[in-house]
């Protein structure tokens, strides 16, 4: 019987002495490490993104006499934003998903479409920012400012480096091929941006809604 | 199946046979989900469908589910073994986040409120 054979009959339901990281079975496949050990880096990254939250959350009505959120924040680009962000989220977890099952062409098309759209996110906050800068909300203005400055601008970072490691990655691919490294590179790419994606819905609903409502 | 052990000593170490994870399907539906929740969301914040004073906690719950489906349908964090850790390592970090959020409110709020002779915020 050939292991491909016997794997297509391995019960949903794994007895648990037999269980990988539970004790059982042997060693945990490296890409299960892997993804592990980049799992403990994002979530080292949701504490500092907590701090950065509790910072606005304590700051966010000292604004100096300055404009207040609600004169500020255009919901209906957190909106567009909310949605590059998420549908990008989506193609790339499609992406890496294609290249997993060995097609490189439909991991390009959807690298290309998460790219496209992290840059459309990218462009719109970039905007707004110059924006508020222009009209003299810039950083320096209060306290809620600083704070609101700090918090999105770590998340706007942190999506711009997601884009730069994605065309670094889709040079690896291209240059040599989905062997496995490769793919567990992958798969922490899109443990970062599906991540990223998490930290948004704390900025749009705790910055943008709550502030822009009250 | 009599014999399940058979089934996971038979592979020679550094071997690393295929396990698809995630299906095409599961992130469909967690991008439904997700947008369902995000339209919510801003319908929310932006009518008074909800009682007024408890649309911050409205919003809040919309969040929490949004990060649930987030989660489960994109990041794959299930009830198998090879989840087991992943999901430990989230509760503390999820405590942790907690902690420095909810504790930075209070004693700032706290201070706030002991402060004297400063004008209503």
């Amino acid at each position: 019987m050939t292991i491909a054979t016997t794997l297509d009959r391995i019960p949903t339901a794994v007895p648990t002495e037999l269980a990988r990281g539970r004790g059982g079975g042997g060693p945990a496949h490296r890409r299960i490490v892997v993804a592990y050990g980049f799992w403990i880096f994002i979530l080292s990254d949701m504490i500092m993104f907590s701090a950065l939250f509790a910072a606005y959350a304590v700051l966010s009505s000292n604004t100096a006499g300055g404009p207040t959120a609600p004169e500020l924040f255009n919901l209906r680009n957190v909106f567009i934003e909310t949605m590059c962000l998420l549908l990008s989220s989506y193609t790339c977890g499609i992406g890496v998903l294609s290249a997993e099952r060995g097609r490189p062409t439909l991991f390009l098309v959807f690298a290309a479409f998460t790219f496209a759209l992290g840059a459309a996110f990218l462009f719109i906050e970039a905007t707004e920012f110059a924006g508020m800068v222009a009209t003299g909300a810039g950083p320096s203005r209060s306290a809620f400012l600083s704070s609101f400055f700090t918090l999105v601008g770590t998340h706007g970072v942190h999506v711009a480096s997601g884009l730069v490691a994605l065309v670094y990655l889709v040079a690896q691919v291209l240059v040599k091929g989905l062997r496995a490294a490769v793919l567990r590179r992958l798969l922490c790419w899109s443990l970062f941006w599906h991540a990223l994606d998490i930290v948004w819905v704390g900025v749009f609903t705790l910055v943008y809604l709550m502030g822009g409502h009250s | 199946m009599s014999n399940p052990e058979h089934v996971f000593d038979d592979r020679t170490p550094g071997v690393e046979e295929h396990e698809p994870t995630a299906s095409y399907l599961s992130y469909t539906v967690g991008l439904g989900l997700a947008i369902i929740a995000t339209i919510a969301s801003f319908i929310v914040a932006q009518t008074n469908l909800l009682w007024p004073p408890g649309i911050p906690v409205g919003l809040i719950v919309l969040a929490l589910a949004q990060i649930g489906v987030h989660l489960v349908f994109f990041l794959h964090l299930g009830s198998g073994p090879d989840s087991t850790n992943n999901i430990l390592a989230l509760a503390f970090g999820v405590l942790i986040v907690f902690l420095v959020i909810t504790g930075s409110v209070w004693i700032i709020a706290n201070l706030n409120t002991n402060m004297m002779s400063m004008p209503a915020q």
